[in-house]
């Protein structure tokens, strides 16, 4: 790893060209942070879904997209976002960028997802451990990587990229998985605790991948999240699974984002912010897309477990470097 | 001898053979506690094809509409496989598609279904086109008139002409939920223009002599060019007709004319 250096707080200024002086944080008023999100519930934003959470003020805390749906040179896309920033704070999730692969990340790619970043502000930026890219090839999927030395080099490599690029610092999210690699050498949650300690990145916790790898993998939920590197969590993500059975008839889960959180997930979650207290959090619903008032509902839920556990003393988490 | 360095991920072997279904699951690839991973690896192997055919059907929902859902997906399936994506913007997915169509032995049937296709995939162009003001037609009016014949256009970013010796106008208009839907004689050529005027990707019929028209402006042809072009396909081109309905579409970004031919060549908009 190499050039390694403290990176700014989401929404703070770390090269002067990219951010107005007006918008430099204030490290003892996060609420001053120029789109902050806040330590509430947010949903997943789908344009179907514009006129109804523009009519629901305050129904959410913040809104996250898909940055790629947004990398268009102009058009109606850029129209909603702008219109959507105005009134809510944004995370920008990038789907694409192949942080998991052995590649140096793509320059272009890059420089798309920065200027998201210097146009819409976002509160959080975050990307996936996993790969989409083969050479030329992109995927359209978030593919696993076995856990060694050697991708450890490369993820590194890649997170100071894109915190370099970006002038941020990112969440790193993980995975669902259906597979396992025979050659891994360390725990998943060892793996991402070590990228924590090299990049100074922060990890997005998806509660819904730690329940889906764990019943596919066979082991414990509660015993990899004892393992995860909580303290570093700026964002969790719940979502909804199907089933399907493996190779032995045994349960086999998908990470389908196509119906409600569901309630062994619910329970996970409100055991990690009953020890982290409030964490900004996302109900993530991609396809087969239901009526606003249902997802509106979803986060209404978190939001109820949120303020239960509003005076569990939060841990430090990813605060500021210092 | 030094230890060997441990492997990173082989993102080669993996990908094999998610679009080839023949292939048998990569190395180093395991279920828990010695469980078989095929099933487990076909998961990847679904995402990835269904997604691309996923994201095919989005863009071309006509083609979809005309050749019904089986085939469509089993022809996007054969693209899939083909010619994946390039680039991680799926927006920009399927520039390939309509010549796949077009070479396509069990589409031959529907001979127009090509340019179906080269018309959708112009759509989602243009929708995430770069901005642009479409032309004033003030600024042309201002243009003196011994110096219009030599007026050239600079077209708007989402513009698009798409010719067809068949009526693929009405054929995507009808199968995009545009228009009604109406019997039409195929033997009719039409051609569609592409614009996004006011933000909204709309389309235009344009005879084939209005779209030699459109395309030779659009190529940096000057006015009298583009007419002469135009007249020779259909001598009784409407020249002031077709420039007007242009206009309105929002064809064009820019115009400019030479100043008695100097090289003032500023483009006004």
């Amino acid at each position: 790893m190499t050039n390694a250096r403290p990176l700014a707080p989401q929404g703070a200024a770390s090269k002067t060209h990219r951010h107005a002086p007006s918008d430099r944080f204030a490290a003892d008023s996060p609420a001053a942070i120029k789109g902050a999100v806040p330590a509430s519930a947010g949903v997943g934003f789908k344009p179907g879904h514009l006129i109804a959470i523009l009519d629901d003020p305050g129904s959410v805390g913040f809104l996250e997209v898909h940055a790629e749906n947004y990398m268009g040179d102009g058009g109606p896309p850029h129209r909603t976002l702008e219109r959507v920033r105005r009134d809510f704070p944004l995370s920008l999730h990038g789907v694409c960028m192949s942080i998991g692969g052995p590649r140096p990340l793509d320059e272009d790619h890059l420089a798309r997802f920065a200027a998201l970043c210097d146009r819409y502000e976002p509160g959080l930026i975050s990307e996936h451990l996993a790969w989409s890219t083969h050479e030329d090839m992109f995927l359209n999927d978030l593919l696993p990587l076995p856990y060694t030395a050697a991708t450890l080099d490369h993820v590194c490599d890649h997170v100071d990229r894109m915190q370099e690029v970006t002038g941020r610092r990112m969440l790193l999210e993980n995975p669902a998985t259906y597979v396992l690699f025979d050659n891994s050498t360390m725990s998943e949650t060892d793996f991402l605790a070590a990228i924590v300690a090299r990049t100074g990145c922060g990890l997005l916790l998806d509660v819904n991948n730690v329940f889906v790898s764990a019943t596919n993998h066979g082991y414990s939920a509660r015993d990899y999240l004892a393992a995860f590197p909580l303290t570093h969590v700026g964002e969790i993500h719940l979502a909804g699974h199907t089933e399907q059975e493996d190779d032995e008839g045994a349960l086999l889960l998908i990470d389908s984002h196509d119906r409600p959180v569901a309630d062994p997930v619910w329970t996970l979650y409100e055991e990690v912010i009953a020890g982290t207290g409030p964490i900004p959090t996302l109900v993530e619903w991609d396809s087969d897309l239901p009526e606003w008032p249902v997802l509106r509902a979803e986060a209404e839920s978190a939001n109820a477990i949120l303020r239960r556990h509003a005076r569990s003393a939060p841990k430090v988490r990813h605060a500021a470097p210092a | 001898m030094p230890p060997l360095p441990e492997p990173a991920i082989d993102t080669a072997a993996f990908s094999a053979g998610l679009l080839d279904p023949e292939r048998a699951a990569p190395p180093h690839v395991a279920g828990p506690h010695g469980k078989s991973a095929v099933k487990r690896y076909n998961v990847y192997r679904n995402n990835v094809t269904v997604s691309l055919i996923d994201a095919l059907a989005d863009i071309f929902p006509a083609v979809l509409k005309l050749t019904g859902e089986n085939f469509f997906r089993a022809m996007a399936r054969e693209h899939v496989r083909a010619s994946p994506p390039t680039s991680p913007l799926l927006f920009r997915y399927g520039e390939d598609f309509p010549g796949f169509i077009a070479a396509f032995d069990p589409a031959r049937p529907l001979p127009y279904l090509a340019d179906v296709a080269r018309a959708e995939r112009a759509w989602l162009t243009a929708y995430h086109a770069a901005d642009a003001d479409p032309l004033e037609p003030a600024r042309l009016a201002a243009i003196p008139p011994e110096r219009i014949a030599d007026a050239r256009f600079a077209a708007h970013p989402a513009f698009a002409v798409i010719a067809s010796p068949f009526p693929v106008f009405r054929i995507v208009s009808m199968n995009r939920d545009l228009m009604d839907l109406a019997p039409v004689d195929m033997s009719e050529a039409e051609a569609i223009l592409v614009t996004r005027p006011a933000d909204k990707v709309t389309v235009t019929h344009l005879t084939p002599a209005a779209a030699r028209f459109a395309d030779a402006l659009a190529g940096g042809s000057t006015l009298g060019e583009a007419a002469g072009l135009a007249l020779e396909t259909d001598p009784a081109f409407d020249l002031n007709g077709a420039l007007t309905a242009l206009l309105s579409a929002g064809a064009f970004a820019a115009v400019a004319a030479p100043d008695n031919g100097g090289d003032d060549d500023r483009f006004c908009q």
